[in-house]
């Protein structure tokens, strides 16, 4: 070959040939081993973590409330230690745990979907309503409300018709020859946020009695509704969604790098758009629809996550979850408690606290979110 | 010589008109083929048809004697891997993380890499001279050393063959030869195949096999880096007036541009 000559005389770059020679023997050699990746040692270690700190908070979070019961007590009832006192194990087991788990799995489905989204539409801002899913369910919620339907099924029910016909109704309109096109996406999902905020603000200026106040509650998230019918619901389909999301996880990794690199690379790109698009909508329509609109928890917890923790969506969707859980029960047993005995909506709760903590992270860390 | 990527015929469109015409190519085993051209002569175009990345509108592309379509992307993946111009990451991924991840499509259902991709990656970095970058965030670097980190992940993708778009663009001299040369000897010892874009025309008259010259979406010439780069086609193709004579040393076609301040100091007595 002609080559050889010509390299030979080169001002050489030396050591390209022993690079070389090593490469194609496969010879071992050991430098650099910083940013070594992700293990699912890692991966497991960071979820124990979370999973010990989400078990913690719900203990605490147990114990507190309008009727005073110790954590001490709430242990040695859970552990068998003493006689349960009736009265208490009720307010326990009747009234707060359901509204606590309701909590935990309405954070977790919120980052889960913040994360993915913000991975997918390679947008910082991204959260898990962006694309009108949370107007859409509120449209449903109210015209519930407004007829007088109960809040244990005939609002959610409303609320999650809403949110499945605007999901479908935006990817539909974003759909061209099969592909999802993630600007189109993002620019639909704005426009029918807007149109739904009109009807929103519509029926909210034509009711006046007390009505009211539950639409403004709902709007602003509020989890004293809970009960253990809700979470049959929800766990099943936020547990089968968060698998198959999980499996996407290095999928999305190679996404945030740009859809048609992703493509060389052998993802399967319009697949996982579909699927995740499609499955968190879907979660995130049903918590909503129990919940009510509960903002920042999907934005904020996994900015947070990814300033500890790295942007390997392997380790970072599994501690956004974890985290968005941990983040909302600790945000609902302040509302239920720091005005008590009345209450707050818990979205006012994860707003006030979420908007100025972030802001102070932002600050003190930098978002690591750059354009180049 | 067995051939790996062959096009027959080959349309495209991006819109109503036609930006690739009548396109006939063929990639042996082994092969480095230079693709020259002026800016939007459909270089990168067609650079992401043979990846399969835009579906063509006429004829056929032939992967390994297979058609292109009867490939999952996966697959393709796994045979061809892409340098590309550019690529924006929007998270701070490390340097060894963005290089592991051209393991992606050898990896199974289980989700993380193992030793042994490991130690494909931090090879790769040895190659392109990136291992010293490992620990640092893709958004820290340079052009050139982001495009460096690019290389080092098409070879984590172990493809028989690669793709590159412009991918000394940025770099300095050293850089820009060793990419070079790395190839050509990949392309030697390896029997990888490449095809790489670039605007260096004498530097890819030195290392290719051949050179494909495009104008205005079809091919103008095809041959031995000799045959193509003659002063009468470059002139012609780039509308720019040079002078094309031999490299001293490795005999191949050397391009100089005419430039009008050249002319002018000629003229001086």
């Amino acid at each position: 070959m002609k080559g050889n000559k010509n390299q030979a005389r080169l001002p050489s770059p030396p050591d390209i040939r022993l690079r070389l020679s090593r490469w194609r023997t496969g010879k071992a050699w050991r430098t650099g081993t910083s940013g070594q990746g992700i293990t699912p040692l890692k991966v497991i270690y960071t979820g124990l973590i979370l999973t010990g700190v989400l078990v913690i908070i719900t203990f605490v979070s147990l114990s507190l409330g309008p009727a005073k019961i110790s954590l001490r007590d709430v242990l040695a009832w859970v552990t068998g230690f003493r006689p349960v006192d009736q009265t208490a194990w009720m307010i326990l087991f009747k009234i707060r745990l359901p509204r606590i788990l309701l909590a935990g799995l309405v954070g977790f489905t919120l980052s889960l979907g913040g994360v993915v989204f913000q991975a997918l539409l390679r947008n910082p801002l991204a959260e898990p309503f962006i694309l009108g899913v949370s107007s859409g369910a509120a449209v449903g919620a109210i015209i519930g409300i407004v007829f007088g339907l109960g809040f244990t099924f005939g609002v959610p029910l409303l609320s999650f018709m809403g949110a499945l016909f605007t999901i479908l109704l935006v990817m539909g309109i974003s759909s061209r020859h099969g592909g999802l096109e993630s600007s189109t996406l993002l620019l639909t999902g704005v426009i029918v946020n807007a149109f739904f905020t009109a009807v929103i603000m519509f029926f909210i200026s034509t009711t006046s009695d007390a009505r009211l106040h539950s639409m403004l509650f709902w709007l602003y998230g509020d989890l004293s509704q809970s009960k253990y019918v809700q979470l049959s619901i929800c766990l099943p389909l936020i547990l089968i969604v968060s698998c198959i999301i999980y499996f996407f996880s290095r999928h999305l990794n190679l996404i945030v790098g740009g859809e048609k690199s992703a493509l060389q690379m052998g993802v399967e790109v319009e697949l996982l758009k579909w699927v995740s698009f499609l499955g968190i909508s879907l979660i995130t329509g049903v918590v909503v629809a129990f919940s009510g609109i509960i903002g920042f928890v999907g934005l904020i917890v996994p900015h947070l996550m990814r300033m500890f923790l790295g942007p390997d969506h392997r380790q970072l969707i599994p501690a956004s979850a974890l985290g968005g859980a941990v983040f909302l029960i600790a945000a609902d047993t302040l509302a239920r408690t720091i005005i008590s005995p009345s209450e707050l909506p818990v979205g006012v709760i994860t707003a006030f606290l979420g908007a100025p903590f972030f802001i102070y992270l932002l600050k003190a860390r930098g978002i690591q979110w750059t354009q180049s | 010589m067995d051939s790996e990527l062959i096009l027959k015929g080959v349309y495209f469109a991006y819109d109503r008109q036609w930006c690739l015409e009548e396109i006939d190519f063929e990639l042996k085993k082994g092969e480095i083929v230079g693709m020259i051209g002026p800016n939007g002569s459909g270089k990168s175009t067609l650079l992401k048809i043979m990846d399969g990345l835009l579906k063509i509108h006429k004829g056929e592309i032939l992967l390994l004697n297979k058609p292109m379509s009867s490939y999952i992307r996966g697959d393709i993946a796994r045979r061809i891997a892409m340098v590309p111009q550019e690529s924006t990451f929007r998270f701070p991924f490390s340097v060894f993380e963005v290089v592991l991840m051209g393991r992606f499509p050898h990896l199974g259902l289980f989700p993380f890499e193992g030793k042994e991709d490991l130690e494909i990656a931090r090879q790769s970095m040895q190659i392109t001279d990136t291992l010293d970058l490992a620990g640092r965030s893709i958004h820290e670097l340079s052009g050139g050393e982001k495009q460096r980190v690019l290389i080092a992940r098409a070879l984590t993708q172990r493809a028989q063959i690669i793709l590159l778009d412009e991918p000394t663009s940025f770099l300095d001299i050293r850089h820009k030869v060793e990419i070079f040369e790395i190839i050509s000897s990949l392309a030697e010892t390896q029997g990888l195949s490449v095809v790489i874009v670039s605007h260096d025309i004498s530097l890819a008259a030195q290392y290719c096999h051949r050179i494909v010259l495009l104008n205005k979406g079809s091919v103008f010439k095809t041959g031995e880096p000799a045959e193509v780069i003659t002063a009468d086609n470059i002139s012609t193709v780039y509308q720019c007036p040079v002078l094309v004579d031999k490299n001293p040393i490795s005999k191949t076609p050397r391009v100089t541009i005419l430039s009008k301040r050249g002319e002018a100091e000629k003229e001086k007595p």
